[in-house]
């Protein structure tokens, strides 16, 4: 049973993953004021995806994937929105709805057979090769967070491997666009 | 192409711009330059503090007693550093703050120079908003958002940080009226389905509450009045938090004191039976709310806020309007007078029950107390001071602990902005440094810190500037010799381990105001207070009124942590009532 404020819903609620993205000004500190602002209050980051998308009106999009209770997202968007340099706060549950994608490099090194058998697995992805040696190779795994975990899982058993990932994308299916939301109750 | 200025006349030139009259600030070598600006300027007027942490209570105190925002000026490293507390202070109360701090050259920053720190790094979670300006061309633009930032939608701090040689470049001034800030656009009026939802459920209401807050003061004295006005016609009965105490009168009979952990039985009671919740300009602090998942079960909830994010983050609301205080209370009294005539005629019957209950519970009277004919009851010195002073416009600030609520229980606030006390961070060492503030913003007024013997101490050296200003500050001091709350929680939580909060050595409050050039009183009996109070007020100088209190007073009555609001212990006899859960909590 909760005693306190600092208890709030967390016993009533499931806590369940979400991917927040935020349109901010591409200025210096902006990362820093959303990622303090996740550290401060207790949030969770799960992976964070950040690049400038409009060079023009200098705004760069934010993709956090983070879990919490539906309370909880709903307070971090609320937060996040606060934020000066922030226009817009979307929340996208993981489900059908949005369209979610991630990005892994991994580099093999392996010999012979081992080698080949880790090419294969790449080969069967479908993943594109960027790089090759006798001793290693270097290729471009891309698809769901938990395609990509897999598939790490896989290609670790023939050798060593270096991996750098994105962390996720998302973007949700259909003609709609995110509005403005700047300000508002959620 | 209009004529080039230096980075320190663009500074000058954007707070003359915003009308600044006074900035609380020390000097240091990164803000040479603006203290060169400072000395040829004829409308600013600075007051020199003598700690960092000082000047930014005392523009609070300035800010909290004028409505303006309050500016602070210190330089690179220790002097921001030592600001941290002040900006945290006023972004947890909502304090419209605007700190300029000096920045090592912009050629060194990064290289560990000399009093250099990462003052926009350090501070971005304790300012609404902060900026590094390493652009001499981007400084009138920055200090205009500043002032937008801090002023508008839910007041705070912000600090711009320039660096040295910034203040050195020349370049190009550009007007307050040319910017605007894209992202940021704090909404005032709220929507009228909203208004008419909450006046909806204040018609039919039987058990209704207006529990007001901070929010109320911050938009504007008009905000106060049409509260008043709100308040009056529907008859409701009103309780206030700690920030909103003066918003309504707080000697009129619908008041029902200040509510919450040592809010007053029938404020508590009445918030906890009631079938409707008017929450206005409050935030659910725990303070206030006590235990969340038994925080009244059975009411409607409307909470008005300008700032969206406060709405259910801790207490889910029915009916959330997001706008300005005085422009929300306005549509709502026009929406009650326009379509509900009537409501306002019939009201007092249909909430006449409800009274009755609250006069049940105002019987108990819950902030009684056992007097004491040989000692002064700290309630007592709060009453006294409170009678002999309530017919001048007196301006009372607090610093943290026992005699703070002791002030919120006992003095009356009939106005806003009479009351200065550091709510949300609870700040020891605020009172001193907001009275300076506060009777710069209202010279010839009463001002009264409301002190402890502990708390006073931690910000003791500006009784030397209130000296150099000739400002007749009053620091009242309870001295109890303990670090009272601390005490009172270690009574009652820790099993009687009084663990270091005792102070053992204490300095002659006497002797320590002549020390500093102001006067010192001792009052040590109840028969001699009154005439050392009318003593103290008289004087047109800083005045140490050390009032020796009975040492092991408690403050009651009191929520314990983890209780909800219907289970106050409201003295010493009733103490078994906390338990063990209660005591992990804060």
């Amino acid at each position: 049973m909760s005693k306190s404020a600092y208890e709030i819903d967390q016993h009533h609620d499931q806590v369940e993953r979400y991917v927040v993205v935020a349109w901010v000004d591409n200025e210096a500190g902006v990362l820093a004021r959303v990622s303090g602002l996740f550290s401060g209050r207790g949030y969770n980051i799960e992976s964070l995806a950040v690049s400038e998308v409009d060079h023009d009106r200098k705004i760069s999009r934010i993709t956090i994937a983070t879990n919490g209770t539906q309370a909880v997202i709903k307070q971090i968007q609320a937060q996040v929105l606060k934020l000066v340099p922030v226009h817009k706060v979307n929340i996208y549950p993981i489900n059908d709805e949005t369209i979610f994608r991630e990005l892994a490099l991994v580099k093999f090194l392996g010999e012979g057979e081992m080698l080949q058998k880790a090419e294969q697995l790449c080969v069967d992805n479908k993943f594109e090769f960027l790089d090759k040696t006798s001793k290693s190779f270097i290729v471009q795994a891309l698809g769901l967070r938990t395609e990509i975990d897999e598939f790490i899982e896989k290609i670790k058993a023939f050798g060593s491997v270096s991996i750098s990932r994105t962390g996720a994308l998302a973007m949700k299916k259909g003609s709609e666009t995110v509005k403005d939301n700047k300000g508002q109750v959620l | 192409m209009s004529e080039q200025l230096t980075g320190a006349e663009i500074v000058f030139k954007a707070l003359n711009e915003h009308s600044v009259e006074y900035i609380f600030g020390y000097p240091g070598g990164a803000v040479l330059p603006l203290y060169d600006q400072i000395s040829k300027e004829k409308n600013i007027k600075h007051i020199l503090v003598r700690h960092e942490q000082g000047a930014g209570h005392a523009a609070e105190g300035y800010a909290r007693s004028s409505g303006k925002p309050g500016i602070a000026l210190v330089t690179s490293g220790p002097g921001a550093t030592n600001m941290v507390t002040a900006l945290t202070d006023a972004y947890m109360d909502s304090i419209p703050l605007v700190c300029i701090s000096g920045q090592v050259p912009t050629h060194l920053i990064g290289t560990d120079a000399f009093q250099e720190c990462d003052t926009t790094g350090i501070t971005r979670p304790c300012t609404k908003h902060n900026w590094l300006v390493k652009d001499v061309n981007q400084l009138a633009e920055t200090i205009h958002k500043a002032f937008h930032i801090a002023t508008s939608g839910r007041p705070g701090p912000v600090l711009v940080d320039i660096p040295k040689d910034v203040q050195f470049q020349k370049g190009n001034y550009k007007s307050a009226k040319e910017v605007v800030v894209e992202t940021y656009k704090p909404k005032i009026k709220a929507e009228l389905s909203k208004i008419e939802q909450a006046v909806e459920l204040i018609i039919k209401s039987k058990k209704p509450i207006i529990y007001s807050g901070g929010g109320v003061i911050n938009a504007g004295t008009k905000a106060s009045d049409a509260l008043t006005e709100f308040t009056r016609i529907t008859n409701f009965p009103i309780t206030s938090t700690l920030q909103g105490l003066g918003a309504f009168p707080g000697s009129d009979p619908q008041f029902l004191g200040m509510l919450g952990m040592h809010g007053t039985y029938e404020a508590n009671n009445a918030m906890y039976e009631c079938d409707l919740m008017i929450n206005i300009g409050a935030r659910f602090d725990d303070r206030i709310t006590g235990r969340v998942d038994a925080f009244s079960p059975n009411s409607k909830k409307i909470h008005i806020d300008i700032d969206p994010s406060s709405i259910n983050k801790i207490v889910k609301v029915d009916v959330a309007i997001v706008g300005d205080c005085l422009s929300v209370l306005n549509d709502m009294l026009t929406t009650l007078k326009n379509k509900h005539s009537d409501f306002c005629n019939s009201n007092k019957e249909k909430i006449s029950d409800w009274w009755k209950q609250i006069n049940k519970w105002r019987e108990k009277k819950s902030l009684s107390y056992k007097h004491d004919d040989k000692l002064i009851m700290p309630q007592y010195a709060v009453e006294r001071l409170y009678e002999l002073t309530k017919n001048q416009d007196t301006y009372i600030t607090t610093e943290v602990g026992q005699h703070q609520m002791w002030a919120a229980q006992f003095y009356k606030f009939d106005k806003p902005n009479r009351w200065m006390t550091s709510g949300g961070l609870g700040t020891m060492g605020y009172g001193l440094p907001a009275a300076i503030g506060t009777q710069i913003a209202n010279p010839g007024k009463l001002v009264v810190d409301i002190a402890g013997e502990a708390s006073i101490l931690m910000n003791i050296q500006e009784m030397s500037t209130a000296v150099q200003y000739k400002l007749p500050i009053k620091i009242f001091i309870l001295n109890n010799q303990w670090m009272g709350m601390v005490r009172q929680w270690q009574e009652l939580l820790h099993g009687k381990n009084y663990s270091e909060s005792y102070t053992e050595a204490l300095p002659d409050f006497v002797k320590l105001a002549e020390a500093y050039g102001a006067v010192g009183i001792r009052a040590t009996t109840p028969k001699e207070l009154d005439d050392k109070i009318n003593e103290m007020v008289d004087i047109n100088r800083p005045v140490i009124f050390d009032c020796l209190v009975k040492k092991e007073e408690n403050c009651f009555p009191m929520i314990p942590s983890g209780k909800p609001h219907n289970e106050m212990i409201l003295g010493p006899d009733d103490e078994e009532g906390i338990t063990e859960e209660g005591k992990v909590l804060v």
